[in-house]
């Protein structure tokens, strides 16, 4: 996310040598290998993380869960490659992974110079503010001469200072490092704010030494729109990734749950019955069975149910729908019907 | 006259026993004015350092132990205000999470072969480190050759697919290879037979690898994305170590060589590879050879820092050997030459242990560096020992502010036990080695 200009150098590079691996269709090599690679994360809260037997875990892992229950009927037919930031776009076009789902910003540059398409977008991040409660913050509007720690070099320290210029308001930057320093120098109570992106935000209030003293503040100050990629130039692919994510925000639109999603099988709504399969033939065109979104609903669970379990109130980091609620909600994830 | 004498005689027969030296110049007392405060700047700097250690060796064991969480379940047990009492280091997440970062992802119930693979390396280890083991030839043959392989099959689970072309193919080579190894032995007019010796033991090691690599075990296959871990830590250790030795003498022996191709390539690949980072080397591997490749071709992700880290501790293995054999006074070689050698047995059974034994250190140093230095692979994302830990820290079922501390001390006393086992054994062997040639 932050490292654009590095990736953007480092993918500029590959695409000169990209090979003819992204013309291949990435389906029958799938289906042929038995398992779906999937890039992911080496490690961030909530989105991509291994729990205590090693077994990947997250938002971004449910997405590549789901694609290969969809192709396969089982969730565990997913090999995981970890990437770090600067090799992750590589990574995708030497045809290393077939998907990567790995909290990647979706940007025009990233769009259409790296060889690489952006199916989706399941989950709407962007950069917000952490201040103490006893400051008596409400806004950041209010922020105007404070002290806010910042990571050094990132994006976020531009956004920062457009946010406030743009807004003419006084503001000390205090930059660190590495994120860990940042973080650590905001707990001790070297600066008023803490920036960063939001999911971050509400990871990194968990580690704090006293979490309930910290508040996220409202404003979202920058788009960091996070979305799997694949490979430029596989349409039938990008369509799989593209519909997995919609199976699952018409599911939690329709009420379909993993627990219910048997009985629903039998409901006579037409727009249940063309998202389960039991009308049209939706799975095939896609080069997939008909109960391709059963699968998902079964094995992993609709948009909203892995949303709640990995970032949302299930989990630690009780992170707030907001921008990634649905449509009818005031969200911006907006299921585009299957018919 | 009488002969004898009857007089008052004083002979003692026991020593008198040695009156204590003075209360100054013995105990404790003397031993603090003659090592730490025999002058004024030896009392300065002896102040400085207690003042030093009063400042961080209380903090650090109240933090790592009097204060340390051992028992709990999750962050609350880690965190003062839900605990009660002041948090210091958290082993209850090391102890939660020490099967990721032993094994990584690799899978639970398949874990019995890693352990294995850490009992093989134990008596590998041992056979050749305990200096009064038995058949430690033996040992060397099981440490780079059965070793490296048995790990091999027993954590990928071996079961190669050769075609009966294959091994069409290398029965052919094989005799080829032997026939060529004889020839070159009768023109250079040393004994065919023993180049035939050489030739077939060369072909039955490369065919017995071979065939234990095809029997299917019964072993499922691990793909070498799930491991991780000091499983992974150990490996890339131990592939560097196992590989660079053999692979550094080589090239110490093709530095000095007389032929110049041989030197001339020995010469630029070792500047080559001192000349690059490993980072470089690691990033070079890992991100851009997959885009050289033809696209349906991939070389596993593990296997390419492995060989990365072999390259490169060999290199400076190399230069470390050089310096040895450059220490060997030049009669060594003429003598050994006089007595008839080849160049073989003149390197093996004279040069090699003379010039081995004086760079134990910087084959040590080699090797400690190698192994502190496989954390580098985390850089491109394979999973070792500290990547395991950055990446359980993040949990937000431990978030708590001391556990990335607690991690990073896990790891701290992970190497250091290994580091400081190493140096130690390197002390013990250069004393017993340089025993016969103390004066």
């Amino acid at each position: 996310m932050k490292k654009a200009l590095v990736s953007i150098a480092f993918g500029l590079t590959a695409s000169l040598f990209a090979t003819g691996a992204s013309a291949q269709a990435t389906l029958n090599s799938v289906k042929q290998k038995g398992f779906l690679t999937c890039g992911s994360n080496t490690g961030l809260a909530g989105f991509g993380v291994p729990d205590a037997q090693g077994n990947w875990t997250g938002l971004d892992v449910d997405l590549c869960r789901a694609i290969a229950a969809a192709i396969f009927d089982d969730p565990t037919k997913v090999r995981y490659i970890p990437l770090a930031a600067k090799d992750r776009f590589t990574a995708l076009q030497s045809g290393e992974v077939d998907v990567l789902s790995r909290n990647s910003t979706h940007t025009m540059s990233r769009d259409t110079q790296l060889g690489l398409d952006f199916p989706t977008i399941n989950y709407y991040d962007g950069q917000g503010f952490m201040v103490r409660k006893s400051l008596g913050v409400s806004s950041a509007k209010e922020l105007d001469g404070a002290s806010i720690c910042t990571q050094q070099g990132t994006t976020t320290e531009l956004n920062l200072a457009d946010y406030f210029r743009a807004n003419n308001m006084k503001y000390e930057v205090v930059a660190f490092a590495t994120s860990d320093e940042t973080f650590k120098a905001y707990d001790s109570g070297r600066c008023d704010a803490f920036t960063t992106d939001a999911s971050g935000l509400y990871a990194e209030r968990l580690r704090a030494s006293a979490p309930d003293d910290h508040v996220v503040l409202p404003e979202i100050i920058s788009k960091e729109p996070l979305g799997p990629a694949v490979r430029h130039g596989d349409d039938q692919w990008a369509d799989i990734v593209r519909w997995t994510h919609n199976a699952m925000l018409n599911a939690e639109e329709l009420g379909v749950t993993k627990a219910n999603v048997d009985q629903m099988k039998t409901s006579e709504n037409p727009e249940i019955k063309r998202l389960l399969g039991s009308e049209g033939k939706f799975g095939e065109a896609i080069g997939l069975t008909n109960d391709w979104a059963y699968r998902i609903i079964k094995n992993v669970g609709n948009y909203g149910e892995i949303f709640e379990a990995n970032v949302g109130e299930g989990s630690r980091l009780k992170i707030k729908r907001g921008q990634n609620a649905l449509w009818t909600k005031g969200g911006l994830q907006y299921g585009i019907p299957i018919r | 006259m009488s002969t004898t004498v009857d007089m008052f005689r004083y002979v003692r027969d026991e020593n008198v026993e040695a009156s204590p030296p003075p209360n100054l110049a013995r105990g404790p007392i003397a031993w603090m004015r003659e090592n730490l405060f025999s002058g004024p700047f030896n009392t300065i700097l002896t102040l400085v350092v207690l003042y030093l250690l009063y400042v961080s060796i209380p903090p650090l064991v109240e933090f790592l132990f009097i204060n340390a969480v051992w028992t709990g379940a999750d962050r609350d047990a880690c965190r003062a205000e839900t605990a009660g009492h002041p948090v210091g280091a958290c082993w209850a997440f090391v102890i939660d999470k020490i099967n990721y970062f032993v094994y990584g992802s690799y899978p639970a119930t398949e874990r019995w072969r890693v352990d294995g693979f850490f009992a093989l390396l134990a008596i590998g280890v041992v056979w050749l480190l305990w200096l009064r083991a038995p058949r430690r030839d033996l040992g060397a043959v099981y440490f780079f050759w059965l070793f490296p392989l048995l790990s091999y099959i027993l954590l990928t689970g071996g079961n190669w697919d050769f075609r009966d072309s294959f091994w069409i193919g290398f029965i052919v080579f094989s005799i080829l290879l032997v026939a060529g190894i004889a020839l070159a032995a009768r023109a250079l007019k040393t004994s065919m037979r023993a180049g035939l010796i050489v030739g077939i033991g060369i072909v039955a090691v490369i065919g017995i690898t071979l065939a234990l690599v095809e029997i299917d075990w019964g072993l499922e296959h691990v793909p070498t994305a799930l491991w991780g871990g000091i499983l992974v830590t150990l490996l890339v250790a131990t592939v560097g170590i196992v590989f660079s030795l053999p692979f550094g003498i080589l090239l110490a022996l093709g530095r000095r060589s007389k032929l110049p191709v041989v030197r001339l390539a020995s010469v630029i690949f070792i500047e080559f590879v001192r000349g690059v980072p490993l980072i470089t080397v690691l990033i070079m591997a890992n991100t851009m050879l997959p885009l050289f490749l033809p696209g349906d071709m991939t070389v596993d992700r593990l296997a390419r820092p492995l060989v990365g880290v072999a390259f490169f501790a060999s290199a400076y293995m190399a230069e470390v050997v050089r310096g040895g054999l450059q220490a060997m006074p030049k009669g060594q070689y003429e003598g050994a030459m006089s007595l008839g050698l080849n160049y073989p047995q003149m390197m093996i059974l004279i040069i090699l242990p003379q010039a081995l034994r004086i760079v134990i250190p910087g084959i040590v140093n080699t090797f400690i560096g190698l192994f502190k230095d496989t954390s580098l692979v985390a850089i491109v994302g394979i999973f070792d020992l500290v990547k395991t830990i950055e990446a359980s820290r993040i949990d937000p079922n431990w978030a708590a502010p001391t556990i990335s501390y607690t991690g990073y001390a896990f790891a701290a006393f992970f190497y250091f036990i290994f580091c400081w086992g190493m140096s130690r054994y390197s002390l013990g062997v250069e004393r017993r080695l340089a025993a016969g040639q103390r004066h």
